[in-house]
């Protein structure tokens, strides 16, 4: 109980601290306003985005398509990685290519979705998705692989069907990888609508930070940095608490 | 009778084009009611013997029979524990012991009657809704076997179902599981490296040698109290028994 009391104390005084030495260090360093803005800086531009640039739009068209792509993604992802996990034989045709799609720079294909799409939403959704996909399958895959084999043949011995086994042992089993997958992808998805807002489109935080860098207006960059890490980190949270309530069922490690 | 091996041979394919047999020529019956236990070193084919009786996999050569019928595959007449208690952690453990029956079509409030009867048997009542993270090894291995009587099988197959817990605990909860089976009226097979173990549960002793596993010994017990082990642990004769398994085994010559 103290000890949880100190941790919240220790954290929220680093943060203090690192927001007063953003304000105090930049002037005190001759560091000019168009390289680190203080923060006081920095409010005052959220202010004028906020009034000037329709930064509420920008915000939310973010977080709508974070929050697509993320859903679409690991949909796909955990389908796959099942379905794949149901298939020896599959499996160990299509690895090698998934291997390589892992190992491919996703965001690298922004540009190519924007010839194929155009300057639209479809690029950064796609590459989103694309970025979310992999981490949820390879969580899935792994999770599918190592269900237990007693359990599996007891389930087999009380005459259920493959579905059934499916749905009443192998899934269940791999709840904890899929929950570590989305996590995972939930960081990972913040960086794909960045990515693609950055390489084109008018809309999103992605685009305020490749215009504020036009106008070399060092604090728009920095307000859209850190919404988009807000953003990121609103989605972990609720991913957290949902991951909370579906592992009930585990042991906690009392401290 | 309730179970019978007949001339039963299993081998396995290992990596390479080599094979591994594991049983070798095994024949025995088990009657009804019956309580036969399989002792015999380690990797001598116990547990593929289970295995095949719970139809897990096929004998190379040779027949097993439950009631008369070759095995074919998984069946209903068939329940088997092993040493992990298997238990499913995200089910409350009421709801543990109905998972055997789900997928025979019995509705869902007789399910619930039956497996409340069985956690009842197996002392468990008040845990229906705990989970098993929040039961003792014990405990745990008491909700396997409701779910395993659940499902009324004709035989009970246990594999080391003690082997986990420590030696109070194993005490009590041998005593539990020959006493319930006993009620039961169960037909049960055994596997256990535990030699005095076999002694206190057993009618019936079958003793494997090395791989592949062959039947060497068939000692009956002809003890009282099977349904009370704690009881028939203090007959003097008990150490004579397990003498006789130990120099079946041949454990001196080995540990010489
Ligand atoms: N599925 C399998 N594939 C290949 N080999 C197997 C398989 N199952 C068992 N074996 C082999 O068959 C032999 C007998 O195994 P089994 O598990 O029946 O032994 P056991 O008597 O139960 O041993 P223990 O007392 O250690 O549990 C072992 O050599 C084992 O490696
Ligand atoms: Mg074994």
């Amino acid at each position: 109980m103290i000890r949880k009391h100190g941790i919240k104390l220790t954290s929220v005084a680093i943060l203090i601290a690192v927001l007063v030495a953003w304000e105090v260090l930049p002037t005190a360093l001759d560091v000019p306003r168009f390289i680190i803005p203080t923060l006081s800086d920095s409010l005052a531009e959220l202010q004028r985005m906020w009034a000037n640039e329709g930064l509420l739009g920008h915000i939310l068209s973010t977080a709508l398509y974070t929050v697509l792509g993320f859903l679409i993604g690991s949909l796909l992802g955990a389908v796959m990685g099942y379905l794949l996990g149901m298939s020896k034989f599959w499996e160990k045709v299509l690895s090698p290519y998934i291997l390589a799609l892992q190992i491919a720079p996703k965001v690298a294909f922004a540009p190519l979705f924007i010839m194929w799409f155009g300057y639209n939403s479809m690029p950064k959704l796609l590459v989103t998705v694309l970025i979310v996909f992999f981490p949820v399958l390879v969580n899935v895959l792994q999770a599918m692989r190592t269900v237990d084999r007693d359990l599996v043949n007891l389930a087999r011995a009380y005459n259920l069907t493959r579905l059934g086994i499916f749905w009443k042992v192998e899934m269940p089993s791999t709840v904890p990888n899929l929950m570590a997958g989305l996590r995972i992808a939930s960081t990972l998805a913040v960086i794909g609508v960045t990515v693609g807002e950055l390489v084109g489109g008018n809309t999103g935080l992605g685009y305020l930070i490749s215009y504020g860098g036009g106008q070399a207006n060092a604090a728009m960059v920095f307000n859209a940095i850190i919404l988009l890490t807000v953003i990121g980190f609103l989605l972990y949270v609720v991913l957290e608490r949902i991951e909370e309530r579906v592992l009930h069922y585990l042991p906690k490690a009392h401290q | 009778m309730a179970l019978e091996f007949r001339n039963v041979s299993k081998s396995f394919a290992t990596q390479g084009d080599g094979e591994l047999l594991a049983v070798d020529d095994v024949s025995f019956r088990v009657e009804e009611g019956e309580f036969v236990s399989v002792v015999g070193p380690s990797g001598c084919g116990k547990s593929t013997i289970l295995s095949m009786t719970a139809g897990l996999y096929q004998p190379t050569s040779g027949e097993v029979l439950v009631s008369n019928v070759p095995v074919t595959g998984p069946n209903s007449h068939v329940g088997f524990m092993l040493q992990k208690d298997l238990l499913l952690p995200w089910r409350n453990i009421i709801a543990n012991i109905e998972f055997g029956l789900e997928a025979r079509g019995v509705p869902k409030a007789d399910r619930r009657a039956r497996a409340m009867k069985e956690l009842d048997h197996c002392q468990l009542s008040g845990f229906e809704n705990h989970f098993p993270y929040q039961l003792s090894g014990g405990m745990r291995q008491r909700a396997a076997l409701a779910r395993t009587l659940s499902i009324d099988p004709e035989i009970i197959l246990l594999d080391e179902p003690f082997s986990a817990l420590d030696a109070q605990t194993k005490l009590l909860l041998q005593n539990s599981f020959a006493k319930t089976i006993k009620d039961a009226g169960k037909t049960t097979l055994l596997i256990t490296h535990d030699l005095s173990e076999a002694v206190l549960m057993s009618d019936r002793i079958l003793v494997l040698s090395e791989r592949p596993g062959q039947v060497i010994a068939e000692i009956k017990v002809d003890l009282p109290h099977r349904d009370q082990p704690i009881r028939r642990r203090v007959l003097p004769e008990v150490g004579e028994y397990a003498a006789q398994l130990f120099k079946h085994l041949k454990l001196e010559e080995k540990a010489a």
